[in-house]
């Protein structure tokens, strides 16, 4: 017996006295990561739909593959052939690993799938179910200290996505000044990535936060105060900017596919 | 205006206790530390809790009520519905010693365990000055009032006794995060040793800690992911370990 239940503690036998709906969030948050998931998964090996009039889906973007629709590749540069041992790659499977570890190693969302994946702990003051812990002290959760470097990674494509919804402002025939739906959805999906990773804790540090003497760095003070603000949103960030990432992969599906029409402002 | 509450004491020691129901009265504006006084006052008295302020400074008065580790002097019983029974137990991540009163010198040992402040050589007392902005990021870890709520809540040690020789627990997170971030504490690897002998990488930030504070110190994000990081800069960023070995230098 540990935890809780320890000789030396005291004798209640109920794993928490909580009375509140403590239940009800990893409930809610392991139903939206896990549909996400699902999603992504699907549209990961779909490798269809990405691409329609200056419309990419962030999933897709950069389009690396030697199969990738030319008009989705950066200047045509496409590094990564089209097939790997017979089996045809999917180009979000080349760059997906990125935002995946991003979002994996983020310490917000750490604290989410602890809780409603892995139950350690439920919520608090629940016991959680395992008889060991060894936290990110071994393998694999020690690889969770490269978060910094999913960073760096997710700002070479935040500068991307932010092109994507630049490009976006074009009409089908290609011509610049005219804003459509899709145009909006793009820009919302990379405001929200970059405001995502500017929140983000890696940030903060590398930005200042690793500093002992702020008085003899008065820039990078001022960088981290700016910083600190967006972080106390950081768990908003990482909610409003999966949505937006995946409601721009729908919405470019959906037209991609025909089922929408894009509608042009001007 | 006065009314009955129901109440559900913890009652007994090491040995063996049990869940007692009582009826009490509540007064408006009474805190769950004054119907806890008049019960001792009225039908148990005998029943054994630590207080001290009465104004949420000491942190005497932790307990767990309906589950949730709080101090007793700050949680109004205004706060749950009219009909509601309160729980009230001692904090259940420590020994018991009796009814609600547990025995918490595993803190003092953890803090026996961290390195003190390290002042320059070079420096006589009275001759250090520091800017206002250094001082401020960890004047807010000043805050604590050692209630031990942190230490309670965290599951590390909470559901895993067997990690309370290697786990420091959050309240001395935060103490080595004000040392780390002191401009003149010349103590070399404070970093290394967080997460080699305090169980930094222990630490999974569920932020539990964060929300049971009575003081809202950002436990988790102003100091425990900081130490994270500054432990991943010696540790975990060969890049970032290669630039100190040239540059020669710690912290900046």
């Amino acid at each position: 017996m540990s935890g809780v239940f320890s000789p030396t503690r005291a004798k209640i036998k109920e794993r928490t006295l909580r009375t509140d709906k403590w239940w009800l969030q990893p409930l809610l948050t392991f139903s939206v990561l896990i549909s996400f998931v699902i999603y992504a998964t699907f549209r990961a090996f779909e490798n269809d739909n990405y691409y329609k009039d200056h419309l990419i889906s962030p999933f897709y973007s950069p389009c690396l593959s030697e199969a990738c629709v030319p008009e989705a590749t950066i200047n045509g540069f496409t590094p990564v052939s089209a097939e790997i041992l017979n089996f045809a790659l999917s180009p979000a499977l080349i760059i997906l690993i990125f935002p995946l570890g991003f979002r994996m190693t983020c310490y917000y969302y750490r604290k989410s799938y602890y809780r409603s994946f892995w139950m350690s702990p439920p919520a608090c003051a629940v016991a959680e179910p395992h008889k060991k812990y060894t936290g990110e002290t071994r393998f694999p959760l020690i690889i969770q200290n490269s978060h910094r470097y999913f960073f760096y990674a997710g700002l070479v494509l935040n500068v991307i996505l932010t092109y994507d919804a630049v490009i976006s402002f074009k009409n089908p025939e290609g011509e610049w000044g005219h804003m459509s739906v899709g145009s909006l959805v793009l820009l919302v999906s990379s405001t929200m990535l970059w405001l995502y990773s500017m929140s983000c804790h890696s940030c903060r540090h590398t930005i200042g936060g690793r500093l002992k003497n702020f008085s003899k760095h008065p820039v990078r003070y001022k960088l981290w105060s700016w910083v600190s603000v967006l972080n106390h949103s950081h768990q908003q960030f990482a909610w409003f900017s999966l949505a937006a990432v995946a409601f721009a992969d729908i919405y470019v599906r959906q037209v991609a596919s025909g089922a929408w029409t894009n509608f042009y402002f001007f | 205006m006065a009314r009955n509450i129901k109440l559900r004491i913890w009652r007994g020691d090491s040995t063996d206790g049990g869940l007692k129901d009582v009826v009490v009265e509540a007064n408006e504006g009474e805190v769950v530390l004054d119907v806890i006084h008049r019960v001792q006052a009225t039908q148990m008295g005998d029943l054994a809790v630590r207080w001290n302020c009465k104004a949420g400074k000491c942190g005497s008065c932790s307990m767990e009520i309906n589950g949730k580790p709080r101090l007793a002097c700050m949680t109004q019983v205004a706060s749950f519905g009219e009909e509601e029974t309160i729980t009230v137990t001692p904090l259940r991540a420590f020994p018991i010693i009796k009814d609600l009163v547990t025995d918490v010198s595993f803190n003092y040992k953890k803090a026996m365990e961290v390195p003190a402040y390290e002042h320059p050589a070079n420096l006589a007392p009275g001759e250090a000055r520091m800017e206002q902005i250094d001082v401020e990021r960890s004047q807010e870890f000043r805050k604590c009032i050692e209630c031990f709520l942190c230490q309670d809540v965290c599951h590390v040690v909470r559901d895993h006794e067997e990690n309370k020789k290697s786990f420091a627990g959050p309240r001395f997170f935060i103490r080595i995060a004000e040392l780390d971030m002191h401009p003149l504490d010349t103590l070399k690897n404070r970093k290394k040793t967080a997460q080699e002998e305090h169980g930094l990488g222990m630490c999974n930030i569920t932020k539990c800690c964060t929300e049971v504070c009575p003081e809202h110190i950002k436990i988790t994000d102003n100091a425990i992911i900081p130490m994270k990081e500054r432990v991943a800069d010696i540790k975990y960023d060969p890049i970032r370990w290669l630039g100190t070995k040239i540059r020669k230098r710690e912290g900046l």
